[in-house]
């Protein structure tokens, strides 16, 4: 009886904090403006110019940059400046069911949005009539692939000495189980409510990339900016630590 | 109001000064605050702050001396792949000047030559010539590519560390502005200097290099003059075939 009872007490005590505070622990024991655990590391290849690799939470990410460097295909080449072209794809073996190799409608919306933020950080003026190639390779996939793919691309730019106005983070914010949160995971991008995710130049503060989808109300949608804006800002101390370990400080 | 040291590592984005500064190279200017573009150590005179790129790739300056491979021959010129973004292309003019003669004859797909850049325009179109001491093509030796940003720490204040691995090992070197270095000496030689050569670009923005590039080729000679001692009597060869035009 007395059982029943205490476990009726802690049932509503929750539900009390849902309405009331909206700070409920997440299901992977996270807060509501926490980061997965977030690991970079620059210059991991030995033959691509540029390369680094990314994990946050289960995502794997490796990236991998060529470039500049000469272009054969004339009608993409521009006289005034280099162009940037991104290719996003994920391995057959980063998801639960195996994925099909090769590209699909999402991977060819991804590389697109991805070469869209990256394209206002760095100087394509200085190398004209040249192209920069950014390979991303999702080797583990647990919702964010997107964010993670840009965070990583940016720190493979500067780790092949690409000039770039600042580097790129990029960090999600969603809504998921009735509260807004930072980083959303898989569980929570596949049954949340509001995926929003973002990518930034932190110093400036421009937003390269803004998408969603889901259902927000303004007020949310302002909440969960914040969110990824402020997890933007803690990528990008990272990516900078990631660049300055790799000489060794 | 400068918020950086000098020789500091900085990374793209990262504010270097606020305030009366001028901005050099690898870095560029917004409002009043001068930022850097590059990930690369800062290197600051007076009130001009520019970084030193850790990792670039060459781009073609009219006057400097490059090498480059051959890739194509066309009707008139050949096409030269010098480490770049852009490739050179050395017209018959600069070789034969009015003569005609067939351009195979003179340097073929996969040779290596020493070069100046003569003019590179607005599209980066760079036109190479071999007129000047010491140009024209080389005979076997080996390869080393490195960064070019590198390329003055490889040669040293007035040729101080080049001379030194030059008198050490016997080799010839040379090094092109474009990052490229060839090497011919003895083979176990050209190795010593592979080796050297690529020490000095992984550790090029530590100091007092110049004295652990010392210590490494003493023990790495010692080795070697260990198993070898009776092929001393160098055999100088020539330094590069003479031009073929005359």
């Amino acid at each position: 009886m007395i059982i029943i009872l205490t476990s009726r007490l802690i049932g509503d005590s929750n539900k009390g904090s849902l309405i009331t505070s909206g700070t409920k622990k997440r299901p992977d024991g996270r807060a509501f403006d926490e980061l997965r655990p977030l690991k970079i590391e620059a210059g991991v290849l030995e033959r691509a110019d540029g390369s680094s690799y990314v994990e946050i939470g289960d995502n794997k990410v490796l990236a991998a940059v060529y470039g500049p460097r000469e272009l054969h295909v004339r009608r993409l080449l521009k006289p005034n400046m280099a162009i940037l072209r991104c290719r996003y794809n994920m391995a057959p073996f980063s998801v639960e069911d195996r994925k099909r190799p090769g590209p699909d409608r999402r991977s060819v919306e991804i590389s697109k949005i991805t070469a869209e933020a990256l394209n206002p950080a760095v100087f394509l003026e200085k190398f004209p009539r040249s192209t920069i190639d950014i390979s991303i390779e999702v080797l583990q996939a647990e919702g964010g692939t997107r964010c993670a793919g840009i965070t990583a691309a940016s720190v493979a730019l500067a780790d092949a000495g690409i000039p770039m106005r600042d580097m790129v983070a990029a960090c999600a914010a969603g809504k998921a189980d009735g509260q807004v949160v930072m980083d959303l995971s898989e569980w929570e991008d596949k049954e949340g409510e509001a995926d929003l995710p973002i990518a930034m130049m932190p110093r400036t503060g421009d937003i390269t990339l803004l998408q969603m989808d889901g259902h927000l109300t303004s007020d949310e949608f302002e909440k969960a900016l914040d969110l990824a804006i402020k997890g933007c800002k803690i990528i990008s101390e990272e990516q900078k630590n990631a660049i300055k370990n790799r000489y060794g400080d | 109001m400068l918020l950086v040291e000098d020789k500091q590592i900085v990374v793209p984005g990262e504010i270097l000064a606020e305030g009366d500064y001028h901005s050099g190279r690898g870095t560029f200017k917004e409002e009043d605050k001068v930022c850097s573009s590059l990930v690369g150590l800062v290197a600051v005179r007076d009130k001009k702050i520019s970084v030193i790129p850790l990792q670039s790739k060459y781009i073609p300056k009219r006057g400097d001396v490059v090498i480059g491979e051959v890739t194509d021959i066309r009707f008139s010129m050949w096409n030269l792949d010098i480490n770049s973004p852009y490739s050179g292309i050395l017209p018959a003019a600069e070789v034969f000047g009015k003569e005609k003669r067939e351009l195979n004859r003179a340097f073929n797909v996969g040779d290596v030559l020493f070069l100046r850049v003569v003019d590179v325009d607005e599209v980066k179109k760079v036109k190479l010539g071999l007129k000047g001491r010491g140009l024209g093509k080389f005979r076997g030796g080996i390869l080393i590519n490195i960064t070019p940003t590198k390329v003055p720490r490889l040669i040293g204040k007035k040729g101080s560390m080049i001379n030194m691995i030059k008198d050490q090992t016997r080799c010839e070197v040379v090094v092109g502005q474009n990052g490229v270095v060839w090497v011919k000496g003895k083979p176990e030689m050209e190795r010593v200097v592979q080796k050297v050569v690529k020490t000095i670009e992984n550790e090029a923005h530590t100091s007092g290099l110049t004295d652990r590039i010392r210590d490494m080729l003493l023990e790495l000679l010692g080795e070697k003059t260990e198993k070898t001692t009776e092929q001393q009597e160098n055999k100088e060869e020539d330094e590069f075939e003479e031009k073929l035009i005359q």
